[in-house]
């Protein structure tokens, strides 16, 4: 058989994308606040003033004639990142590594002249990647060094660290591994592999590779279960904390570890994916009808984050 | 948030919806098949009479209403006449009237009846009618009284006693019964005697005056029938064979013994009845019922619109079909489409070309646009020109396939033009970026989605039952609504999903492999 039983996935508590339109993103995160985490320019903003690392920004492209002034703008950096300011699932981000002459290189190792990166550009700016195929901008950030810890782990792209909070309490987390599949880029639907991580020990438990069940990297053959991800009650805090800050009652934060930096959150999302469950092997309604009958007792962070490690974690 | 206002809405849609259907199906007689053809009939009375110089009245019986026959529509048509229509005994007659007139004068009654293949309910009424006086005296009372209890002494129920006197009327040879017809052996006279002989046993009975309508175009005569009245009802008897129950095409003018048309102030009165039997859709049969029974209904329905309009709608209103399709296809069973409604569009399309090449054109359309689009990528140019280069490339392309299959005599290929070519190119745009972005196989995953949900669509779409349906009760897309706004509220599994999260299904913890 190639389908479960829907009895079968309820028993093991399987949010479904209809439930989660439903119940979570359209009943707790109000559409007014969608703006908040939609554009990563005001994500920047709200986190720098609640005192939180973000890549720095480095400039915003917004129209159509500051692309030819591009090139000399970009000379003042070696590397950096240049993404739509509402993009989704990863689409349309360049990671710039160095440069070989005049051109860039990307982080896969292939060279891009400026015309291409241009055009690229050009794209951003006419909403290809943005929600809505509305007019976008481009950001030029910061790229972040990741950690060493997961250099034997990762191929060409940065990890990341998504934790999915409801009701101000993390729910479930994962690493996002960028694999050669992936082309450097940290989405599970790209090829990324994708860890479930313990949410009280931040120690990597289960990891899936295009829904295989796998546990060393494709790439890299180095095992990728029971990795402690550093910095972990740190990013709690951080993912915890957003909660106040965007007023969205379900959602994803995504964090990246610099070496040197610490934790950055890198974007959130309002509409997290589901594949969160199949890297974790749990489901996730049974956590999130807990939370909900726990909710107005959880009131400060330190609550919400006591009650995750104590509460949730130990579900199975 | 609490479903109960949802289920209210929805609930009263629903209802609104389905008594609207029910209302037009049941009482108005709208078909709910296709290709249904009513029973419909046209009969033409024509009067003619010579005026004498001086004010003529004449009167008409015309049929009512009954069980098995509706009037749908008529008119009357007397030039110079005044007119009007009264009702008396249950009876309808037109009355014309003029002044003065002189020659030969002609009046038309024309009428459009459905007959219904409605078991015999007669009328019941509440009151029976009061038994008419005989008339007997003398000689004749005695010999009546003898017809009465010889016919009586072989019969055992009304029926049969129907049927015994209706031997006797017309029996030739039965002397007594000569002698009350007194050389009148017309059919309406022995009627007339058999409804006296009834009055003598106290049991009311009459005659009916009707026409019988068969096939094809015709002349036909009034016909005169005996009605008895049993219990609570009239009942028809055969005056020549005494068989109970009137003929289900027998339309009933007038009760009583007057004749058809009385004219005062002209001579030489005469009329002919002529029936017509007529092929019409059902549709249009109730429609006319409506206009007739209803016009307020009449003019708020989607028939009253231009007969162009009308082709519009039919259309029309099967696109919330498609978009219906579409929400099983997309949050039931999870396939990916490009865009939301794209697929209806070229379902739309596909009625025009027909499936099989629906699907052949849109795949090479498609195929060759993407190829196109592919080879402009290189020149990197901004998106807005891009997109108008594809969309003129995919006008090119549907014209050089409508020209090379017209060449090879397909005509097929010309009805290519109806494609929505805006769709197609936004089609082209968004799978040539999920080929980037995602691979190839995610973007011809997603064209097979679009194109399954589109033929599917497409199949619902022209289905001749369902296009039926939703024009000659537009009402129902109340229903739909209903079930789109309760289908908004599904939280259940999508098909594919009980496949992608089929790993979580499987227990956690490492156990022998399982077989099977």
């Amino acid at each position: 058989m190639i389908f479960a039983t829907p009895r079968q996935l309820r028993e093991a508590g399987v949010l479904g994308i209809n439930e989660r339109n439903c119940n979570y993103t359209l009943m707790h995160n109000s559409r007014s606040l969608y703006p908040l985490v939609d554009d990563k320019l005001q994500t920047k903003k709200i986190m720098l003033e609640a005192g939180l690392r973000v890549p720095e920004l480095y400039g915003v492209v917004e129209i159509e004639h500051q692309i030819s002034e591009l090139n000399s703008y970009l000379s003042h950096y070696r590397d950096f990142v240049i993404k739509p300011a509402q993009g989704t699932g990863g689409d349309g981000i360049i990671v710039i590594t160095g440069r070989v002459g005049d051109r860039y290189r990307k982080a896969s190792g292939k060279l891009m002249t400026s015309q291409e990166m241009g055009h690229q550009v050009s794209n951003i700016l006419s909403g290809l990647y943005s929600l809505g195929g509305h007019n976008d901008k481009a950001i030029i950030e910061y790229r972040v060094k990741f950690d060493p810890v997961f250099d034997p782990i990762s191929f060409q792209g940065v990890p990341d660290v998504r934790i999915i909070i409801f009701m101000g309490v993390p729910v479930m987390a994962m690493m996002r591994l960028p694999t050669s599949a992936s082309d450097g880029k940290a989405n599970l639907h790209q090829g990324a592999i994708g860890a479930g991580v313990d949410l009280a020990t931040g120690i990597t438990m289960t990891a899936v590779f295009k829904n295989d069940v796998i546990d060393r990297h494709p790439d890299t053959n180095a095992p990728i279960t029971d990795v402690q991800v550093p910095h972990w009650q740190e990013l709690m805090d951080i993912a915890a904390r957003c909660y106040e800050l965007t007023g969205l009652g379900y959602f994803g934060v995504d964090m990246v570890l610099d070496k040197n930096l610490g934790p950055m959150v890198l974007e959130m999302n309002a509409r997290p994916g589901l594949n969160i469950q199949i890297a974790n092997r749990m489901g996730l309604s049974h956590r999130l009808e807990l939370i909900r009958t726990h909710a107005a007792e959880l009131k400060t962070v330190g609550e919400r984050l006591e009650f995750a490690r104590t509460s949730i974690a130990p579900l199975d | 948030m609490s479903k109960a206002p949802l289920l209210w809405l929805a609930g009263i849609l629903a209802f609104i919806g389905a008594a609207f259907f029910c209302y037009k199906w049941i009482y108005m007689g709208y078909p709910v098949i296709p290709g249904t053809t009513a029973d419909l009939w046209q009969i033409e009375v024509k009067v003619n009479f010579d005026a004498r110089d001086r004010g003529i009245k004449a009167s008409l019986f015309v049929p009512n209403n009954s069980s098995n026959f509706a009037i749908l529509d008529e008119n009357f048509v007397s030039r110079g006449y005044g007119l009007t229509t009264q009702r008396e005994n249950g009876n309808r007659r037109a009355v014309w009237s003029i002044r003065t007139a002189s020659g030969s004068q002609t009046l038309y009654y024309r009428a459009t009846v459905e007959r219904f293949t409605a078991s015999e309910a007669e009328n019941v009424l509440r009151e029976p009618p009061e038994t008419r006086d005989h008339g007997f005296e003398g000689a004749e009372f005695e010999v009546a009284k003898d017809i009465l209890q010889s016919a009586q002494q072989k019969s055992a129920d009304l029926d049969t006693l129907v049927a015994q006197l209706v031997r006797l009327a017309n029996n030739p040879d039965d002397e007594n019964m000569s002698l009350l017809l007194d050389g009148n052996e017309s059919l309406e006279a022995r009627i007339n005697i058999i409804t006296r002989l009834l009055a003598l046993s106290y049991v009311p009975a009459r005659v009916i005056h009707g026409i019988e309508l068969t096939d094809q175009r015709r002349q036909t005569d009034i016909s005169p029938w005996l009605q008895v009245f049993e219990k609570d009802r009239w009942r028809a008897f055969d005056p020549q064979t005494g068989q109970a129950g009137l003929p289900d095409n027998f339309l009933v003018f007038w009760q009583g013994r007057q004749p058809l048309i009385e004219v005062n102030g002209g001579d030489n009165a005469k009329a002919d009845i002529t029936t017509l039997k007529l092929e019409r859709e059902a549709v249009e049969a109730a429609t006319a019922r409506t206009g007739f029974m209803s016009p307020v209904l009449q003019g708020m329905s989607l028939q009253s619109l231009p007969l162009s309009t009308q082709q519009v709608y039919e259309i029309l209103l099967m696109v919330p079909l498609g978009a219906f399709l579409l929400v099983i296809m997309r949050n039931f069973i999870g396939l990916k489409t490009f865009g939301t409604f794209m697929p209806v569009l070229i379902a739309l399309s596909f009625r025009e070309t027909q499936l099989i090449w629906g699907i052949i054109l849109f795949t090479v359309v498609v195929g060759s646009g993407l190829m196109m689009r592919f080879a402009l990528e290189r020149l990197k140019l901004l998106m807005v020109p891009r997109l108008a280069a594809v969309l003129t490339i995919v006008i090119l392309l549907m014209m050089a396939i409508s020209i090379l299959t017209n060449h090879f005599g397909i005509e097929s290929g010309l009805s290519i033009a109806l494609f929505p070519m805006v769709i197609i190119t936004m089609t082209i745009e968004r799978m040539s970026i999920v080929w980037d972005e995602r691979g190839a196989g995610e973007a011809i995953n997603q064209a097979l989605g679009s194109l399954v949900s589109a033929a599917l669509a497409f199949m619902l779409m022209s289905n001749s039952y369902l296009e039926h349906l939703f024009t000659v009760f537009p009402e129902l897309l109340l229903v739909l609504l209903a079930l789109l706004l309760l289908m908004g509220r599904y939280t259940g599994y999508r098909l594919l999903e009980l496949r992608r999260f089929k790993v979580l299904a499987e227990p956690t913890r490492p156990s022998t492999p399982d077989s099977v």
